[in-house]
């Protein structure tokens, strides 16, 4: 009796309300008779904040090691083993999230929305690293970055990159860094977590598109040493300019070098100056300074015009634009059922001109930071140009300190100091 | 003389060299502490607002796990726990029996218990649900809407940016406080 009732009830409410948004009682608890107790759904607990501290803490230890590896033991091997147990830890165990590169965006909205909460370990991922760079280079490059430990582990066959190409490469981080800063402060999407290459592969678990971007990474990477964080890592830049600047850095021999160019041929990345002699300086050379000084500005101005003029194909990734857009050039996607976006938009009950407003703020805010972004641009670009054009006198082979990656190759390689460096010197290899 | 003229050179070097290094650290710092008054909230995770949800399916397949870290969960205080049920039964069923074609759970990720007459107990096998909402969906608009959806955080590996808050079309996918990672529905209403 009371099945068919409710049967009737079910087949009415089926057909008076084909669609309820919200949830309401339409049949009352029962009262059980059996003695039946209610269980109450369970809630797993996430990861433990103190379990979040201890990355943090790990992290400081392993640069801290890093470092110490580099700087006073000079151990090519203690840096790639602890580089295997960060790959183990950070990449595989922890799935390669929360990563210094994508802090990057959280640090950025944080600054730009004082309502987004940013947590401790994001801020300390982000500003760690740095820190170290600007102590000691780039320790976390060399030890401690999953990504930057899959590809060492590759590297099979190094080819050396030509020095224009690989300036112009080295340009593509900056865009990098610019698109991915304005996309995060305009709440449109986190790219560098996005299009990560290798976080697939530290689930053990990617779409198609994932594992071929990955895969091909990893293919590249074994006759182009570490292509990702050379030409794409936008934490490098930051990670660069520390690191150019830093208080010590790896050096290369640990006393006099005996110039046998032994550590030029062992660096993948390319990033060890060769001894080259000061050209005497002329009007000409001072005068081309003083120009790529000038042209900054006009770099500066014409980045920012570029990009804040294309701000509408920029803001075309955010989704309310996107949505926005849509309704207004093709209406009749309202009665499309399989359009989930425009369904949801519908169900919600909210105006078009509410939307339409949502979309041309953050318009707005696409052109600013068009503005910002492009002339960021400018300013790296300019300055990139104004340093190519100032030489530097050098006697001996030394790390290209911003470039150098601290992987210790050259430090494995140099004979100076070794045990057999004096039957190395027997056989004349300082008289070539 | 040239000696003289070289050491003014690098000590000029020296002193750009050192200032440099020191608008770094403070350009450094200062950017920590910028952000580090943003961090007292502690850590956050991602969850759904079973309110917001509209029940669309993208959760199934957006989630960066395979199968998703979002699953159903029953809220039993709300549930009628109806025979005929409209999250366990596909809508115009004849016979009310376990038999697969009868069952909307394309996994057959919930397990139904008979309690007392006419009283049925339903319960989630999260092992199976992979958090399409279809369940949901129909617990929803024909019952009391006990079953939602949420993120459960055993599974869930709190991506910097979750790939479902990025394609969830009611923006239902929302950062919470770590120390309350959960909205079940406790009532019938967001209160």
């Amino acid at each position: 009796m009371k099945k068919s009732l409710y049967k009737i009830f079910f087949m009415i409410s089926g057909i008076l309300i084909p669609v309820m948004l919200f949830a309401q009682q339409r049949f009352p608890r029962p009262d059980f008779e059996s003695g039946y107790q209610v269980p109450s759904p369970t809630t797993p607990e996430p990861r433990s904040a103190s379990m979040e501290l201890f990355d943090v803490f790990l992290l400081l230890g392993f640069l801290s090691l890093v470092t110490w590896f580099v700087l006073k033991k000079r151990s090519r091997k203690g840096i790639l083993y602890l580089s295997i147990l960060a790959l183990l830890y950070f990449g595989f165990y922890r799935n390669g999230c929360i990563c210094a590169i994508g802090g990057i965006q959280n640090v950025a909205l944080a600054i730009a929305d004082p309502g987004y909460a940013i947590s401790l370990t994001a801020l300390a991922f982000f500003v760690l690293p740095l820190l170290f760079a600007l102590f000691a280079g780039r320790v976390f490059c060399a030890g401690v970055c999953p990504l930057g430990a899959i590809q060492e582990l590759i590297i099979l066959k190094p080819v050396s990159i030509p020095k224009g190409l690989q300036k112009a490469l080295g340009l593509i981080p900056y865009v990098y860094l610019g698109l991915a800063i304005l996309y995060a402060v305009t709440r449109t999407d986190f790219i560098i977590c996005r299009y990560d290459p290798f976080v697939g592969i530290f689930r053990l678990d990617a779409t198609y598109t994932m594992l071929l971007l990955g895969g091909s990474f990893l293919i590249l990477g074994m006759f182009v040493a570490r292509p990702y964080c050379r030409f794409l890592c936008p934490y490098a830049v930051l990670l660069n300019w520390m690191s150019a600047n830093s208080w010590k850095h790896l050096s290369i021999t640990p006393a006099e070098c005996i110039d046998c160019k032994l550590c030029d041929q062992s660096c993948p990345v390319d990033a060890i100056n060769k001894p080259a002699a000061e050209p005497v300086s002329t009007h000409a050379d001072t005068r081309r300074f003083l120009l790529s000084l000038i042209l900054i500005p006009v770099l500066v101005f014409l980045g920012g015009f570029i990009l804040s003029k294309s701000h509408i194909y920029l803001s075309r990734a955010n989704h309310t634009v996107q949505l926005a857009e849509l309704l207004i050039t093709n209406p009749e996607v309202r009665n499309d059922p399989e359009n989930l976006d425009v369904q949801a938009f519908l169900t919600s009950g909210k105006t078009l001109d509410l939307l339409v407003n949502e979309a041309a703020v953050i318009r707005r805010n696409f052109k600013t930071g068009g503005w910002w972004v492009g002339g960021f641009f400018g300013l790296a670009f300019g300055l990139i140009f104004a340093g190519k054009t100032v030489f530097r006198n050098r006697k001996d082979y030394t790390p290209d300190k911003g470039n150098c990656l601290s992987c210790g190759r050259c430090m494995n390689y140099c004979p100076v100091g070794k045990p057999d460096y004096l039957n190395l010197m027997k056989d004349g290899i300082k008289s070539n | 003389m040239e000696k003289k003229i070289k050491s003014k050179a690098q000590k000029r070097r020296e002193f750009i060299r050192t200032s440099t290094r020191l608008s770094l650290a403070v350009g450094l710092g200062g950017l920590t502490g910028l952000v580090l008054p943003e961090t007292i909230s502690g850590e956050w995770v991602w969850q759904i607002d079973p309110f917001e949800c509209t029940q669309c399916g993208r959760c199934a397949d957006e989630c960066v796990m395979s199968p998703s870290a979002v699953k159903c969960v029953h809220a039993y205080d709300l549930c009628g726990y109806c025979d005929l049920c409209g999250g366990y039964f596909k809508p115009g069923v004849s016979d009310l029996n376990t038999a697969a074609e009868n069952q909307l759970c394309p996994t057959s990720a919930i397990l139904r218990r008979f309690i007392e007459e006419p009283f049925f107990e339903f319960t989630i096998d999260e092992d199976l649900c992979i958090g399409c909402g279809k369940c949901v969906k129909g617990c929803t608009s024909f019952g009391n809407g006990s079953l939602h959806l949420q993120i459960r955080h055993d599974r869930c590996l709190n991506c910097n940016q979750c790939s479902i808050a990025r394609n969830c079309p009611s923006n239902a996918v929302k950062r919470v406080p770590a120390d309350k990672p959960y909205q079940m529905k406790g009532d019938f209403s967001k209160s």
